[in-house]
């Protein structure tokens, strides 16, 4: 997948989850969920955001933590339901 | 046995691995009514030993309070011991609807339900109201019982950082699709005692067309100058739109809860919210101990005014000491340690000075922000206050900690 | 105002549709201590009224047991009202250990945990115990809180029919690939006043090597020789893994629950339980009162005895009379109406008679099962029981139920 959608879900993490003045750095490697940057409670508003930009549905049992843990690992995710 | 050997293996080792985590929570038994001293036995079989306790949700010391256990005891002699059925087949005594209509003008709302917990009035509450069309925007440290009600809701789910008005204003604009939005946030949150922004919540809420929820657990008794919790704080009585609260903090402590707000939204709850229809009524002895406890703390704010006397007192004593306490004007005091280690050794070394408090570390706060979480209660004494303080100032020596900041401590201690 | 004018609007339109539906629960204020007779004052204002009380939870009459009171009152002096605490916090007093400890040699189990109502139990006991490797098979006319409780647990839901114990083993069959099985049922289901066929289940779950977990609400106290539960009736007291069940019914009556079991479980559950960690400990009033109530029981069967003889008296006059009773033992008697009209007059006319009852119909109980369900207890002496018998024959006749 392309530099852009990366580079999109790490800018929608930032904006998202990390306050203004923080000096947290997010890349494809990052530890979100088990790095606690990002909750399972919170993880709702990444699941909305990447059904709603990709236009797919991410049915609940594949909506874990682990498949949310890293941008990489969302990216997978994602193409298992993109429609090529 | 009716299942296999597999299973009893994998619990254990579940058990050890929380154990080798330094994760394990022991309990520590209470011989004692619940006060500012009690007496502990701690390990099991060590000798009992009385100690200040400071944290419990004993807000204004009316758990152990004569005229509350006079009430109480009133109350099993007249309505009895329990009612064993759910309210509406014949779980409602004349003296349910008393206690509802007091809590609706304690409150100052339309109405209000009486839940066997405030737990359960949260499970309640989203399903009832709110469908599929609906938004939920709750902010991210909302209690946990608030978060499984919205896991039982099929509205769509929603949650703002926390306290973080902007991305709040962002949500309900995103939202503005949706039939109805609900607002949800703790009045105070419990682990930092910080208090939500009431007022701008309001005024976003009516920017936005929106209706308010707010958990006040952590505040009904207390916050506000006549103690009826964080909307008469920041100003904004009239404009919640459902309050839930719990008897089982500084109104009593034995159980209960409560849904408070308009009339419509209680009534539709009394006809279908699941735990009103499917659990126990409360109990005649607690209804009739609470109803005590709103007289006593409309009559007077005698007891909410010491508590927020001894608040800054304490909150002062120890800044000065050199802890890093967040901010605040709430008895929820939290000193920050960041590494759980140092906490639970911080906790067992107060405790050995005769202070009972307990360190709380991941997954109950985020990873690196363990503290010791201590709740200050009109119950204390000055003197109370005053050996606590010379206590962790005993201690907070003995680990160096005085005076440094968050990185100094990481520095020393790690995360 | 925060609420615009279109919510207010909606919710109303709500309301207005159940009563319509007349489907609008109206409450009844009682102003008396619950017992075999009650003061109720219904519709709201009018002159209360005296009535013979057959729809509480208080099977042995222990809610307003002199004993129990008695020990609640020494609870409140020795121990307080409150605790204002979780349990691991500092809101577990040496009492609440006895209260688990006499618990567990009551049931028969390892260890127990106290929750502040067995619907809290539910809620907390799936998820802290299984993961989405693991498969929960339920009973479909499980309790509502099983089913929330359920809800909130990642693992795979299987629901078999009600009772149909060839169902539940097909469903057994097919998660066999999954880490661990879990069935879950109701001891006595409250609807029907059947028990689930307890014997039958253990054998599958140790065939298909399943965990077994019964919600033992509407038995603890009662059922079995010496009012143990649906295990002892059924003798397979070292056979069932988990037991739920509530002190809000048989065993006092004002609140709390528990998770009774082996002790790894417990263990787990004490480390990781949601309501466990975060809701208020049980009141010291509601545990010393919940220990003399189980010390009673242990002392004597005798309240189990009458209620056992009680319900069969009801159970045997009422058939007798021309009714429609299902087949059981139990001290709920559901008598089948069908349909529902004619269940909430009855039930009307009933409370006329000084016999207050409940009508059960659609969407509680399925369409043209409506009934009037009937609860014993061992408050209830044969006069009561006689009253409420000719009361049925009247109403009955009059309503062409029976001749």
């Amino acid at each position: 997948m392309s530099e852009d959608v990366k580079k999109l879900i790490i800018d929608y993490v930032k904006k998202e989850y990390l306050d203004e003045d923080s000096d947290q750095t997010i890349d494809e490697n990052t530890k979100l969920i088990s790095g606690g940057i990002v909750d399972s409670f919170s993880m709702v508003s990444l699941k909305m955001f990447l059904e709603k930009k990709f236009k797919i549905s991410i049915p609940d049992e594949k909506a874990t933590p682990e498949a949310f843990d890293s941008v990489n690992s969302i990216m997978k995710l994602i193409q298992e339901f993109v429609k090529p | 046995m009716a299942y296999s050997e597999t299973a009893k293996t994998h619990y254990t080792n579940e058990l050890k691995g929380i154990r080798s985590g330094g994760l394990f929570k022991e309990e520590r038994f209470i011989e004692s009514p619940q006060a500012a001293r009690i007496k502990v036995e701690y390990p099991l079989g060590a000798a009992p030993k009385e100690v200040i306790n400071l944290c419990a949700n004993n807000y204004l010391g009316l758990s152990s309070h004569p005229d509350v256990l006079e009430a109480a005891r009133k109350g099993l002699e007249t309505r009895g011991y329990g009612m064993s059925s759910v309210r509406f087949i014949c779980g409602t005594q004349d003296i349910h609807h008393e206690l509802e209509n007091k809590l609706t003008e304690f409150l100052g709302t339309e109405d209000t339900i009486l839940f066997p917990s405030c737990m359960e009035a949260n499970a309640a509450i989203f399903e009832v109201l709110l469908d599929k069309d609906d938004a939920m925007i709750a902010d991210r440290l909302v209690h946990a019982s608030i978060v499984d009600g919205m896991r039982l809701s099929k509205a769509q789910l929603y949650n703002y950082k926390h306290s973080n008005m902007e991305h709040l204003e962002e949500k309900l604009q995103e939202t503005q699709g949706c039939r109805f939005r609900m607002i949800i946030t703790d009045g105070v949150f419990s682990m930092d005692g910080d208090i939500a922004k009431l007022d701008v919540i309001c005024d976003l809420a009516e920017k936005y067309n929106a209706m308010v929820m707010l958990d006040d657990s952590h505040a009904s008794g207390f916050m506000g100058k006549r103690g009826k919790g964080t909307h008469e704080h920041c100003g904004v009585m009239g404009r919640i739109d459902a309050i839930t609260t719990t008897l089982g903090k500084a109104l009593g402590g034995a159980a209960g809860g409560c849904l408070s707000g308009r009339k419509e939204l209680v009534e539709l709850c009394r006809q279908r919210a699941r735990p009103y229809l499917f659990s126990n009524t409360v109990p005649p002895v607690v209804v009739a101990a609470s109803i005590r406890v709103i007289d006593l703390i409309e009559k007077s704010t005698d007891r909410r005014d010491k508590l927020e006397e001894n608040t800054m007192f304490f909150r002062e004593q120890m800044t000065k000491a050199g802890f890093d306490i967040r901010e605040g004007v709430h008895p929820i005091v939290p000193v920050m340690l960041y590494n759980a280690k140092l906490a639970q050794d911080v906790a067992r070394d107060l405790y050995a000075e005769g202070i009972y408090v307990v360190g709380f570390f991941f997954p109950v706060v985020p990873q690196g922000q363990a503290r010791i979480r201590t709740q200050v209660s009109a119950d204390h004494e000055r003197e109370h206050l005053e050996k606590a303080v010379a206590a962790f100032t005993k201690v907070g020596k003995k680990y160096n900690i005085l005076g440094k900041k968050k990185d100094e401590i990481i520095a020393m201690y790690g995360v | 105002m925060a609420v615009h004018e279109r919510v207010k609007e909606f919710f109303r339109n709500e309301l207005v549709e159940l009563q319509n539906a007349d489907l609008f629960k109206e409450e009844r204020y009682v102003c008396s201590p619950q017992a075999a007779d009650i003061v109720v004052e219904y519709p709201p204002n009018a002159p209360p009224r005296r009535v013979i009380n057959f729809c509480a939870n208080n099977y042995l009459g222990l809610s307003t047991h002199p004993a129990v009171i008695e020990a609640a009152k020494k609870g409140l002096e020795e121990r307080g009202f409150g605790m204002s605490s979780v349990r691991f916090i500092c809101g577990t007093q040496d009492i609440h250990k006895e209260l688990e400890r006499k618990v567990s040699g009551f049931l028969g189990m390892d260890d127990t945990i106290l929750y502040s109502s067995c619907f809290d139990a539910n809620g907390g006991v799936f998820e802290a115990l299984l993961g989405e490797e693991d498969a929960l098979i339920s009973d479909e006319l499980n309790h509502a809180s099983i089913i929330d409780g359920i809800r909130l647990c990642k693992a795979e839901r299987h629901r078999y029919k009600h009772g149909d114990l060839h169902d539940l083993e097909h469903h057994l069959k097919q998660t066999q690939d999954k880490r661990f099985r879990m069935i879950v049922t109701d001891g006595a289901f409250s609807m029907d006043g059947v028990v689930a066929k307890l014997d039958e289940i253990c054998w599958l779950a140790e065939e298909y090597d399943a965990i077994l977990l019964v919600d033992d609400s509407h038995a603890t106290g009662f059922i079995g020789k010496t009012g143990r539960g649906t295990h002892e009736h059924f003798d397979v007291m070292d056979r069932v893994d988990l037991i739920t069940t509530t002190f809000g019914k048989a065993l006092g009556g004002a609140s709390g629950g528990c998770v009774s079991g082996k002790q790894f479980f417990i263990d787990i559950l004490r480390q990781r339980s949601r309501p466990y960690l975060f809701s208020n400990t049980l009141s010291p009033v509601v545990v010393a009162a919940t220990i003399k109530a189980i010390e009673l029981l242990e002392g004597s069967t005798h309240l189990r005895d009458k209620l056992e003889r009680n319900a069969l008296y009801f159970r045997q006059h009422i058939r007798d009379a021309g009714f429609e009773v299902k087949d059981g033992f139990h001290p709920i008697v559901p008598i089948m109406i069908h349909d529902a009209r004619i269940v909430q007059e009855m039930a009307r006319s009933l409370y006329d008679e000084g016999i207050y009852v409940i009508g059960f119909f659609y969407p509680v109980v399925p369409r043209g099962a409506a009934r009037i369900r009937v609860q014993l207890s061992a408050a209830h002496e044969i006069e009561h029981i006689d009253k409420a018998l000719a009361a049925f024959t009247k109403i009955g006749r009059k309503l062409g139920v029976v001749k």
